[in-house]
């Protein structure tokens, strides 16, 4: 065995692994810490399905090596919702239905708070263009960009 | 028509009940499963379309260390033959050797062999030492030379099925159908204008973003544990138990949350591997796919060749139509060309018509269910045909579709007449649209169709427990793919006369409630629900029965209204109307807890019938083809909850429109898919697509409390054509063959 000794923050906290050079970062993610809350749907980096943010960068942890989060600051679905429970953009998914399956939501979730950090108040072309990365196969994504514009709207102007 | 009815619960669109762990990543799904001492799984797949296997030697494999198990297909016992009912069913001899191959491979992709090892990595380099002799045969790759007398044969032992006399060569032809009604002959003699039309469609895949998964524990005692991603776990349980010649009673099937199945995750492929490999380790056994996997080995639809001819009077009445329709089966038996045969004509109201339909094999995967089966390629060729039709006719075409639109006792071209149905109200919904109203925009081109599918009933079963506050949990057997259990809480809240938010939905495992076919056929909401709305109503009797004895009147002088016990009307008793909460705290002294059951074979499924609306522009440099908008009106019978009515339309809609314009199996010459990822294979990304807009028509179903008729299947159906419509008005041309891909609808243009 190889493994390499890794230092990093996973939603905040202080987290060491081990992991082969050849591991991904989804894998250390889903096998190693357990958190299944990021999905693979093709480690091909075609999906999203995998989206996490690593430092300001939204990711394919599936196109990421364990051993590149070295001293990273790592996102997940699993950070999202906060002392307040749910997070706006949770919330605004649920009220509009904006999930069947559910398989893709936790990368489309991650994508849409990596979109709203940066532009908070994106047109629905600029919605569809920067989600074109997470594939969704269930809804037709007509309420997962109505759902976006909502919580834009929300985080905008609070209610 | 049914007279509007007012309901308190349903028809509103609440947050789902497992809505929150969605989003929060709680959710677990097939490959979210790990358990103590649990090993690897991966599967040898044949690098040739077509070979016979000579020899497999897993020695190599088994002696390296951290290997625990390897299999082929001779550790499967004897293969029988046999019919599995549902969705996934088939022939469980054919469903045997799909999911190992015993003395032949007949797909590139099929399993050969398995392993079981210490991790994902190990298990891929024991493979690698799987020595396999193969000795190489002529891939059937194209669907009408495989129906050639002089073919290359898949299966020696294939003679056509359903020919008048057994034929006394083989064939891969595995069966045809016919559907006739009339003198066809004289119909087109009638007709003062005929169109003719042939039309190919290659295989597709279903696309769930989910690859297959489960995890598969046997104990010493023989007892398997399976967790799985299914559409149905009773039916995995049912077929696990024949391909390994196992007691139903020691196989327990525990649905996980899936990602996505339209009809592809009714079949099994990995979990009888799991177990056997389980059973040879003694530890659990977890085994996931690759995306390439998935696309190589699982699920596609049927590629089909389709040729449909229409006759009609100059005022557009039909006066005759018939169809050829083949199917690619795959590796198997088993192409929906059934359906797709009953589909074709069943809009319309036709006295003369003939149908042949053709199920061949080839040798590429077989196929699976894919959200109404078979109907989209068929209904795709008449569509077009129609459309041909009315632009020879000088006729809209939605009037066209009006003049002979099947209604109340129009006879279904597959025998009954129908009951009340909803394909002229969506017809007329259609006309009246602002979409189709408005002018269609400079350069664009516009197009309609219709789409239809049956819906299934079948059996399902359902269970409603009373907590000991007046809190409802149902159980029923479902795996819930896109919103069910919201729709269960409705149906049973509003039955039951409480609130949303006091109901909770779960889906059992196999031991801990009663047996339910797949979650298919647009069937969970209609029949499970009705088992759900019945289970409710064996609750209110048994409250009913409690408050006549609290009150000490008879059980007739009770009635329930708005979620308590009442005196029914005259009946002289001072009391306070007893609620479920009432009832079930003083359950303990009135009988025990509250329990109410149902189980049935639901009967009366209601057709669906749908049209659509698209516009198009063609970019004339490209060949890139741009939806600018859409609209799907389809007839639901009853929204029980519309918001997920409209996500099915939706999506539905998406994936008719990446079939039409994107979606294909490419194969090389010697059958190897050449586009088996996200990539290559691309289904519609949201930067491809408008804002689906939709409309609801709500024609009860007679046969359903609330009038569901189902809504999952339909929505596919008619987007095929609605595009091909659309190209067609947009490129001054028909494009006979699908996908709209650039260099199709390019080299179309160019040739023009």
């Amino acid at each position: 065995m190889n493994k390499v000794q890794v230092s990093t923050s996973i939603n905040g906290e202080e987290v060491e692994f081990l992991c082969e050079p050849q591991e991904t970062l989804l894998d250390v993610l889903r096998e190693t810490l357990d958190k299944t809350g990021t999905k693979e749907g093709c480690s091909t980096g075609d999906c999203g399905a995998c989206s996490v943010m690593l430092d300001d960068r939204l990711v394919c942890s599936c196109l990421v090596l364990g051993v590149e989060a070295q001293g990273s600051e790592i996102s997940t679905i699993e950070g999202m919702a906060g002392g307040d429970g749910l997070h706006p953009i949770q919330q605004k998914f649920l009220e509009h239905a904006a999930l069947q399956c559910g398989i893709c939501t936790p990368g489309l979730i991650v994508a849409t708070k990596a979109l709203l950090d940066k532009n908070p108040d994106p047109d629905e072309e600029t919605i569809r263009y920067w989600l074109a990365g997470n594939l969704c196969r269930c809804t037709g994504y007509d309420k997962i960009v109505r759902a976006v514009q909502d919580a834009a709207k929300e985080l905008a102007h609070p209610a | 028509m049914a007279e509007a009815v007012d309901y308190k619960v349903i028809g509103t669109s609440p947050v789902r009940p497992d809505g929150v762990d969605k989003v929060t990543g709680r959710a677990q799904y097939g490959a979210d499963m790990n358990l103590p001492n649990m090993i690897y799984g991966k599967v040898l797949r044949s690098p040739h379309a077509h070979a016979r296997i000579k020899s497999v030697d897993l020695s190599r494999a088994l002696a390296m260390p951290g290997v625990y198990a390897a299999i082929s297909g001779a550790d499967f016992p004897e293969a029988q033959h046999g019919e599995i009912g549902g969705e996934g069913g088939g022939d469980v001899a054919d469903l045997a050797k799909n999911i190992m191959a015993r003395d032949k491979v007949l797909y590139h992709g099929h399993a050969v062999a398995a392993v079981a090892a210490r991790s994902v990595q190990l298990a891929e380099a024991a493979l690698e030492v799987i020595d396999v002799e193969y000795e190489l045969l002529p891939p059937v790759l194209d669907l009408d030379a495989a129906m050639a007398v002089d073919a290359t044969l898949l299966d020696e032992n294939c003679f056509t099925k359903n020919l008048p006399e057994k034929p006394d060569k083989p064939s891969n032809i595995a069966a045809v159908m016919q559907l006739a009604r009339g003198d066809v002959e004289a119909g087109f003699a009638d007709a003062d204008v005929i169109v003719e039309g042939e039309y190919r469609i290659p295989m597709a895949h279903q696309g769930y973003i989910e690859p297959h998964a489960c995890t598969a524990s046997v104990n010493e005692g023989g007892q398997a544990t399976v967790w799985c991603c299914t559409q149905g776990h009773f039916e995995f349980r049912a077929m696990a138990s024949k391909v390994l010649n196992m007691n139903i009673a020691d196989l327990k099937f525990i649905a996980s949350e899936i990602g996505g199945g339209f009809g592809g995750k009714t079949v099994l492929y990995l979990e009888p591997l799991a177990i056997l490999m389980s059973q040879k380790s003694h530890r659990p056994v977890k085994m996931t796919m690759t995306r390439e996997e998935v696309f190589r080995a699982t699920g596609p639809t049927s590629g089909t060749h389709c040729k449909v001819k229409v006759g009609a009077k100059k005022d557009g009445t039909l006066t005759a139509a018939t169809a050829w329709l083949a199917y690619e089966a795959g590796a198997f038996a088993g192409a929906p060309m059934g359906p797709g045969a009953m589909s074709i004509f069943a809009p319309y109201a036709l006295d003369n018509f003939h149908i042949e339909a053709l199920d061949v094999l080839v040798n590429k995967p077989k196929v699976a269910a894919y959200r109404a089966p078979g109907a989209p390629q068929s209904m795709h060729a008449m569509e077009c045909a129609l459309d041909d039709l009315a632009r020879e006719l000088g006729m809209d075409p939605i009037d066209l579709r009006m003049k002979n639109a099947a209604e109340e006792g129009t006879q279904a071209p597959y025998g009954p007449k129908f009951p009340a149905i909803g394909f002229k109200a969506c017809l007329e919904a259609a006309k009246k649209h602002p979409h189709y109203t408005r002018p269609v925009p400079e350069g664009a081109g516009r197009g309609v169709a219709a789409g239809f599918w049956f819906n299934v009933g079948m059996q399902s079963s359902a269970e409603v427990h009373i907590n000991e506050n007046g809190t409802v949990t149902v159980v029923e057997g479902n795996p819930d793919i896109g919103g069910s259990r919201a729709s269960m809480c409705l149906m049973a809240a509003e039955t039951l006369g409480v609130t949303y938010d006091q109901v909770r939905t779960l889906i059992g495992d196999t031991e801990s409630t009663g047996f339910s076919n797949v979650t298919g056929g647009s069937r969970t909401t209609f029949a499970t629900g009705m088992a759900v709305i019945q289970a409710c109503e064996d609750i209110i009797a048994q409250c009913k029965a409690r408050a006549a004895a609290t009150w000490g009147v008879d059980e007739d002088q009770v009635e329930w209204e708005d979620g308590q016990a009442v005196p029914a009307p005259g009946v002289n008793a001072d009391v306070k109307p007893l609620s479920l909460a009432d009832i079930a705290a003083k359950a303990a002294r009135t009988g025990g807890p509250l329990l109410g059951r149902a189980s049935l074979n639901a009967q009366g499924a209601g057709a669906s019938f749908a049209v659509n609306i698209a516009d198009v522009r063609i970019d004339r440099d490209t060949g890139k083809v741009d939806v600018l908008s859409y609209t799907a009106i389809q007839d639901a019978g009853k929204a029980i909850h519309p918001a997920y009515v409209e996500g099915q339309m939706q999506g539905g809609a998406a994936q008719g429109i990446g079939w039409a314009l994107n979606e294909e199996y490419i194969f090389n010459a010697d059958g190897v898919m050449e586009n088996a990822g996200f990539l290559d294979y691309r289904i519609p990304v949201a930067s491809d697509l408008p804002m689906i807009d939709t409309q609801i028509i709500e024609v009860p179903n007679p046969s359903h409390p609330y009038g569901v008729r189902g809504v999952g299947e339909t929505p596919i159906v008619a987007p095929l054509a609605v595009i091909a419509n659309a190209v067609r008005d947009a490129a001054g041309q028909r494009i006979n063959d699908l996908p709209f891909s650039p260099p199709r609808v390019l080299a179309a243009l160019d040739n023009a």
